[in-house]
């Protein structure tokens, strides 16, 4: 794939503040990538920038090869779906999709064929007369995508464009964007600070945190092999133990050594150590590596959300089979289910 | 029953009351602009002889002439001044914009009194000749701040990203003005307009002050003429009332017609 994005020690400041601290990044043609980060972390500062609404403190950023710093956003090549639409209330859906080829003064049929085509794509036939503020937030948010597409962009920003929606017509919407995206073939750039979105639809994710960009990989790499504690913590639940590597293949945490599959730290390395929630089996005591007392169990619908208090901290666990609250159980794990960070600041 | 029949009849003749208190001076006024003789309180039969009057009265012409020259002309120049300066003040930094609507509500507080007596100092010491254009610039002052307050909540009211969406769209910042952010407040705009429209027609203190050179609109020739007053003055009066009557309508009927035209288009 072609690079078409870049960023280059993209720096931030509001007042004193530094959003963003030199933020790297590549984003290639016909990528769908996500910004994924809690709020505040800048990841749509980073769009904006993108976007052409604001400029950065410092550094570049380039599009196709060119650095755009200096080019307004009615000039750039990208269109943008906004955190609450911004659709234009006084024009029906059919003007609101047109707006973009108006301004480029196509011509009448040409804008007529574009927008029916759009309205197919997004599932909004028929409506092109309709006020859009008679309109629900679902399709509200497919007249904001129609539009955006229409002007045929090279990449497309989406500024948590499903946060609006209830959770049944965000999952649809979902797949559906992800359907989109393979349809016209363009770059999509996401921001959510929803995990689960961002591992449903990305094939590259980037994680923030205060401004900086704490891993970049695809949504396995992230979820299996997380390269910090806050990448860990913010994929999906997890254990996340202080320990340190006691030699290759050997990990002690709990006053307990474990066997792990890696290998190449210096001895007595501190790190940090995630068991996900999945992977930790609830076993008779005298076959567990651990052991504790069930302090709670949660049904939530596909597993059950299990906490068990071992002397050194409680563990959670998502089984399908519950246990008793009150009950010692040992707890089970393989070598490759744990996974080693080194510790944040080394 | 009882009871609730006796609050009915309250609830009528309190309405009533306050209408009466409201329209009575306005519909006498009107009545008497037909009145046979010079009189304002006994009425001598029907007649139309103080239109006529009015307009063979050139002083009375001109006074109109100015007031609605200068009505126009403040409108749409404070129309204008005051909308883009909303604008600016809506995307401003928080503390310049405190700052300067501070500042824009201070002539509304301020008594016009001293507005009158500070323009017409200014004038005066700038050795300005006093006449239509003074007049024109103190109404164009005087109704630019009413603008800008009718304005900015309709700027307030819009989706923050609009403005950017449109950019985002290939408008330039000028186009974003026109096919959105305009279209989108111009119902503020146009309450802007027509209160700096009554303003400006109804002044006098200000008027007063800073017009000279035999310059008068209506406010000053009536004011002139209080000595020796006479119906045609209740003429002048009642088509004024009846021209306000019909825009108020067609400002209130507007809303209703457009609302038709949408429902038609589904």
């Amino acid at each position: 794939m072609r690079q078409l994005i870049e960023f280059k020690n993209v720096v931030k400041e509001f007042n004193g503040v530094l959003v963003l601290k030199g933020i790297n990044l590549v984003i290639h043609e016909n990528e769908f990538v996500t910004l994924l980060g809690p709020s505040g972390c800048g990841k749509t500062t980073l769009l904006r920038i993108l976007g052409g609404f604001i400029s950065q403190s410092e550094g570049e950023v380039f599009f196709d090869g060119i650095e755009i710093s200096n080019v307004p956003p009615y000039k750039r090549e990208i269109n943008t779906v906004f955190q609450r639409y911004a659709l234009f209330p006084h024009m029906n859906v059919y003007d609101n999709i047109a707006f973009g080829l108006n301004i480029k003064k196509q011509d009448k049929n040409t804008i007529k064929q574009k927008v029916t085509r759009m309205l197919k794509l997004v599932g909004l036939e028929g409506y092109e007369n309709r006020p859009v503020t008679l309109m629900s937030g679902g399709q509200q948010q497919r007249v904001a995508i129609a539009r955006a597409l229409v002007n045929e962009p090279m990449v497309l920003l989406l500024d948590e464009p499903l946060g609006a929606l209830d959770l049944k017509l965000r999952k649809e919407m979902q797949h559906e964007l992800k359907k989109i995206q393979q349809e016209v073939g363009i770059t999509f750039i996401y921001v959510t600070h929803d995990q689960e979105e961002a591992l449903t639809m990305s094939d590259t994710i980037v994680v923030m945190n205060n401004g900086e960009v704490q891993q970049i990989g695809t949504p396995t790499d992230i979820y299996n092999e997380p390269e910090n504690r806050f990448v860990a913590d913010f994929i999906g639940e997890s254990n996340i133990m202080e320990g340190v590597m006691v030699d290759d293949y050997r990990v002690r945490f709990d006053e307990t050594d474990f066997e792990c599959i890696d290998s190449g730290y210096t001895e007595m390395t501190p790190v940090d150590i995630v068991l996900r929630p999945e992977d930790i089996d609830i076993v008779p005591v005298e076959m567990g590596k651990i052991k504790g007392i069930v302090q709670s169990s949660l049904f939530k619908g596909v597993h059950f959300e299990i906490v068990v208090e071992s002397p050194y901290r409680e563990y959670i666990i998502h089984t399908t089979d519950n246990a008793a609250i009150g009950q010692e159980v040992g707890l089970h794990f393989f070598p490759e289910d744990i996974h080693i960070m080194y510790k944040m600041g080394y | 029953m009882v009871g609730s029949k006796n609050r009915k009849l309250t609830r009528f003749f309190l309405i009533a009351g306050v209408l009466l208190f409201f329209y009575a001076p306005i519909a006498s006024l009107m009545v008497f602009s037909f009145n046979d003789s010079r009189s304002l309180t006994s009425w001598a039969g029907f007649s139309t002889q103080w239109y006529t009057a009015l307009f063979a009265n050139r002083e009375m012409m001109s006074a109109i002439y100015v007031t609605l020259l200068v009505a126009l002309l403040s409108t749409f120049i404070s129309t204008v001044v005051g909308t883009l300066t909303a604008i600016g003040i809506s995307k401003s930094r928080k503390i310049i914009r405190e700052l300067i609507i501070n500042v824009n509500n201070f002539p509304i507080l301020n008594p016009e009194i001293v507005t009158a007596i500070g323009l017409m100092l200014l004038f005066s010491s700038l050795s300005i000749e006093k006449g239509l254009i003074t007049m024109l610039v103190a109404h164009i002052i005087f109704s630019t701040p009413y603008v800008i307050l009718t304005v900015l909540p309709k700027l307030r009211g819009l989706d923050p990203d609009i403005a950017e969406a449109a950019m985002d769209l290939g408008a330039t910042p000028a186009q974003a003005l026109w096919k959105v952010i305009i279209p989108l407040i111009m119902p503020g705009v146009i309450s802007g307009a027509l209160l700096a429209f009554t303003m400006s027609f109804d002044d006098f203190v200000i008027s007063y002050f800073v017009s000279g050179n035999g310059v008068k609109n209506i406010s000053i020739l009536v004011y002139t003429m209080s000595k020796r007053i006479n119906p045609t003055i209740n003429a002048l009066s009642t088509i004024l009332v009846v021209i306000i009557t019909f825009v108020l309508l067609i400002v209130n009927l507007l809303p209703f017609l457009k609302k038709k035209e949408l429902r038609g288009a589904e």
